[in-house]
């Protein structure tokens, strides 16, 4: 799993049927020191997020996984909402 | 998921028996800020996209989940058409 924050939705009308009923957010992958790492992506939320939370989410056919029985085409899941994080 | 533009097709007559009849498309990764600066694919159009378009793609197994592309040899499939996207950084 990786931190990164949400910065924002992703309206799409036109769409695979499994990802009905399904948010879709945009993330911004971050260090442990909050500053912003990578190219921002887009994944399914399973929890529930909302735009300037930090999260965490994972990779893979396992973001798929918090929507079973569904198959959500998804490779990247926000699985937790981070109250907060410290390092060494 | 990756943001993406579509910016070409591809057409194939020899290919995997199982990519028969699959629409096969060049998109370009892109940024939120709407750069399209990324690496190229060939996805798989699940959702009748069209050039110029922001889509979304999913790689990887779970590609092979979008509707239709079951046991598939595809990493790279859209499965979205983007109308909008809020940026709130």
């Amino acid at each position: 799993m990786q931190l990164a924050r949400v910065i924002g939705d992703i309206v799409t009308t036109h769409k695979d049927p499994g990802y009905a009923g399904v948010s879709l957010l945009l993330i911004q992958p971050i260090t442990s020191a909050g500053e912003p790492v990578g190219r921002a992506l887009v994944a399914a939320d399973a929890v529930g997020a909302g735009v300037g939370e930090t999260v965490f989410f994972v990779r893979g056919k396992e973001a798929s996984f918090p929507f079973a029985p569904v198959e959500v085409a998804a490779d990247a899941g926000i699985v937790g909402i981070v109250d907060h994080w410290t390092v060494g | 998921m990756i943001l993406a533009k579509v910016v070409g097709t591809v057409v194939a007559t020899r290919k995997d028996p199982r990519l028969v009849s699959s629409k096969l498309l060049i998109v370009r990764a892109m940024d939120p800020h709407g750069n399209v600066d990324g690496n190229y694919l060939v996805a798989v159009d699940t959702v009748d996209a069209g050039f110029g378009e922001t889509v979304l793609i999913v790689s990887g197994s779970s590609a092979r989940m979008a509707s239709g592309l079951k046991d598939c040899p595809v990493d790279a499939a859209i499965v979205g058409i983007v109308d909008a996207i809020d940026l709130n950084e």
